[in-house]
């Protein structure tokens, strides 16, 4: 965390160290007022806008980086999606995320009431610093509505949530409406709506990289606390940590970092970088300190490139930029993700899946054996195909494939007319897998009181993830009740299992309310 | 002056929205013992234990701990909440629970060194799951969830214990553990108020008893306290008429 935290100062006075006479004051473009002439609605404003597909040369100029503006708004939409994704995974993991998205709507009204008071106090109702106040003091008050028509009525927060956010939103329009006709000379606030990179200056850039970096320091300091916060509040509250306080401070963050993302990102969009990133590290790791890394990297890297992207694009509001070059990372992380990713589960059930089939064969060949007269159960005796299909409910291929992968391990051997034998190894194999069903059908019957008739398919639908030490827990238990040498004897007779393959297509299980609850699970 | 009696509680009355969750509580524990709460479902057991520990707040009454407030002796006083109170699914490992009964120690702002690590490892070893460590906490059955919560109150090294149904949905070999760390406790003269919710064992566990049910039914050494009598009153007789009294208030509250 610290060494992020130094590469990301040396990163920050590399680019601040550009020599500031190359920075054109851009500060007019952020009130452009091309956007806000007469009635133009802000819907009207969307649909406004010209998009050239830009030529080869403004490519250059963005992926080069050769303009200090660029730089400089990419290291601080870069900062911005780092801070939001560090913040974002604590506010996550608190189930505060939706407080955020009622924040940042709230903020409206405070940009256009800034606006509106600011020159009867003396200030520039343009400069950002007024603007930002405004926003950060509504957004405050937003959520004090929420907190208030929660604990004053019987509503739940979720109402209170969907009423403060249209409510704040739609005052803030208003206001906004009444600015551009009362005040004549009228800014393009819809900035703060929509995100507009291009409306960043160095010294906005500055200022956002230096709250995101604030922010930064101040969680990896509160890491500990802020962890035993989200976790366990009540553990916290009795070790005397001031648990209102902690959530204060991480409400203060949230209200950070959401004020400083306003012009890079907007305030409807807002909510996106600060719970995309942390949703999609979800799914890669189960360490905290590690999500909180990757979802840093993820609103990193949807900042950089989306605010990349809105500069070759330059008409185009960056806020949707952001949010869609954040939320293809999060597809990505949702199918590819090593610890939950969809994918990874997929392959998982599909293993499990080959691994039933594998121990379905080797004990058929085994069960089949034993059916037939002496010399019983011995490598080399041929077992029919015909006869392995029908003692399971699986198709032809399911069986063939099963087979096919038993031969390249060497555990079966194809003799020419349509049948198989066990070689040692199989043999070997087979014996202990047919062991373990019947030590795990013992103790069901014994323990569980399965009815000797069902218990086949009652185990056969837990033992396949059986762990060994599970497996020597239960060798155990069962040798204290009788002596078992070698493989124990069914506890049932073999015929039905065939008799049963044909009729065991929606398998029913029996048992403890436990083991069918596990067996769900497995399915 | 620290007194040695490790909790007395005074009048005590907690109200949610002016119904009253506990009444007049009235407790005495003595040093080294291991002293079980029992009643119904409802009846205030985690409410006791919360505003013992200031959690929520008091309509009236005096809690002491030592002798003094619990603030001041919160140090000396460990806490296993309930299992299901707390997100198991939560990024973090076993091992990572555990040191967070160390944070008061380890202070504001400092990382978790290598020496918070170990006490929290032995800790671990004493409940049996130190092979588990650096598991996540996902991947616990609820026996292993459960010695971890132990083990996090462990790590403190209190004199006071206050264990919210550590016993509730655990395997029997957790269980066993968990009662002989309570003996272990006993022996090193600690104090623990366990609340718990399986009567068969109460004899076999606890050397007294508190059986309440908003208020205090009766409370005592085990063998006295616990008759078929005492458990009648306790689980049986509810006080009907205070509960129609306070349903009734707040009914009347909702349309104002």
């Amino acid at each position: 965390m610290i060494g992020l935290l130094l590469m990301l100062t040396t990163l920050f006075t590399a680019f601040g160290s550009g020599s500031l006479a190359d920075a054109p004051d851009f500060r007019f473009s952020i009130f452009d007022l091309r956007l806000f002439e007469g009635s133009v609605t802000i819907a009207e404003s969307l649909t406004d806008r010209s998009i050239d597909w830009p030529e080869w040369n403004q490519w250059k100029r963005v992926l080069s980086l050769r303009d200090y503006n660029t730089r400089i708004v990419m290291l601080g939409t870069g900062l911005l999606g780092l801070a939001a994704g560090i913040v974002g995974s604590f506010t996550l993991l608190r189930r505060r995320a939706l407080m955020g998205d009622a924040l940042s709507h709230a903020t409206l009204p405070g940009v256009g009431l800034a606006f509106l008071l600011a020159p009867m106090f003396g200030l520039d109702g343009k400069s950002l610093p007024v603007l930002l106040t405004g926003a950060a003091l509504s957004g405050i008050a937003g959520v004090a509505a929420i907190l208030y028509v929660r604990n004053l009525t019987r509503l739940k927060e979720d109402a209170a949530l969907g009423i403060v956010l249209s409510v704040f939103f739609g005052a803030g329009i208003a206001i906004l409406t009444i600015a551009q006709q009362g005040a004549g000379h009228v800014a393009g606030l819809e900035t703060f709506i929509y995100g507009k990179t291009a409306s960043i200056v160095a010294d906005d850039a500055r200022l956002i990289a230096g709250a995101a970096l604030a922010s930064l320091i101040i969680v990896a300091l509160l890491f500990k606390e802020l962890t035993l916060l989200c976790f366990d509040d009540t553990f916290a509250g009795s070790r005397g940590y001031p648990v209102v306080l902690l959530d204060l401070v991480l409400m203060a963050l949230v209200v950070l970092i959401t004020i400083i993302g306003l012009q890079a990102v907007g305030m409807v969009l807002m909510i996106a970088l600060l719970v995309i990133p942390a949703a999609a590290a979800r799914f890669w790791t189960h360490d905290l300190k590690r999500m909180t890394l990757i979802s840093a990297g993820i609103g990193g890297a949807g900042g950089l490139v989306g605010s990349a992207m809105s500069a070759v694009f330059p008409n185009l509001p960056s806020g949707p930029m952001i949010v869609i070059v954040c939320s293809g990372l999060f597809f990505l992380s949702m199918f590819l993700g090593g610890s939950r990713g969809i994918l990874v589960r997929v392959a998982r059930r599909w293993q499990l899946n080959r691994a039933v089939d594998h121990q379905h064969l080797l004990r058929g060949m085994y069960e089949f054996l034993e059916m037939q007269e002496a010399p019983g159960v011995a490598a080399g005796r041929n077992v029919p195909f015909a006869s392995l299909l029908s003692m399971r409910s699986w198709s032809s291929f399911r069986l063939r494939r099963e087979i096919r992968r038993c031969l390249r391990n060497g555990l079966l051997v194809r003799n020419n007319d349509q049948s198989l034998s066990l070689t040692e190894s199989g043999l070997a194999e087979s014996s202990r897998l047919v062991h373990e069903h019947r030590l795990w059908e013992l103790y069901l019957i014994t323990h569980a009181d399965v009815a000797p008739g069902r218990v086949d398919q009652a185990a056969d639908a837990i033992e396949h993830v059986l762990e060994p030490e599970l497996i020597v827990r239960l060798e155990e238990l069962l040798r204290q009740e009788r002596a078992t040498q070698g493989v124990v004897p069914s506890p049932h007779p073999l015929e039905q299992i065939a008799a049963d393959a044909h009729t065991n297509t929606a398998t029913t299980v029996v048992g403890d309310p436990q083991t069918s609850s596990q067996t769900e699970r497995l399915r | 002056m620290t007194s040695s009696v490790p909790l007395s509680v005074n009048d005590l009355t907690v109200a949610w929205h002016r119904k009253p969750v506990i009444w007049d509580v009235d407790l005495e524990v003595q040093p080294g013992q291991l002293v079980g709460v029992v009643g119904p479902n409802g009846a205030g057991k985690s409410t006791l234990l919360k505003a013992i520990m200031d959690l929520v707040p008091k309509a009236s009454g005096r809690v002491e701990v030592f002798g003094r407030p619990y603030k001041k002796s919160r140090a000396r006083v460990g806490y296993v909440p309930q299992r299901e109170s707390v997100d198991w699914d939560f990024p973090i490992s076993v091992l990572d629970v555990v040191t967070m009964g160390l944070y008061g120690k380890i202070g504001w702002c400092m990382p978790v060194r290598r020496k918070h690590r170990d006490i929290a490892l032995h800790a671990l070893e004493r409940v049996g799951i130190a092979e588990l460590a650096n598991r996540q906490i996902s991947q616990l059955s609820g026996g292993q969830q459960q010695r971890t919560f132990l083990a996090r109150a462990l790590v403190q090294d209190a004199d006071l214990y206050l264990m919210d149904e550590p016993f509730a949905a655990v395997d029997a070999a957790t269980e066993k553990a968990i009662v002989e760390i309570l003996r272990d406790m006993r022996h090193a003269g600690k104090t623990a108020l366990v609340i718990h919710h399986d009567l068969h064992t109460v004899p076999e566990y606890f050397d007294s008893l508190v059986l309440l049910n908003m208020r205090v039914v009766a409370s005592g050494p085990t063998n006295e306290v616990f008759t078929r009598e005492n458990l009648e009153r306790t689980y049986g007789g509810r006080l009907t008429l205070l509960d129609e009294a306070t349903e009734a208030m707040r009914r009347r509250e909702r349309t104002l």
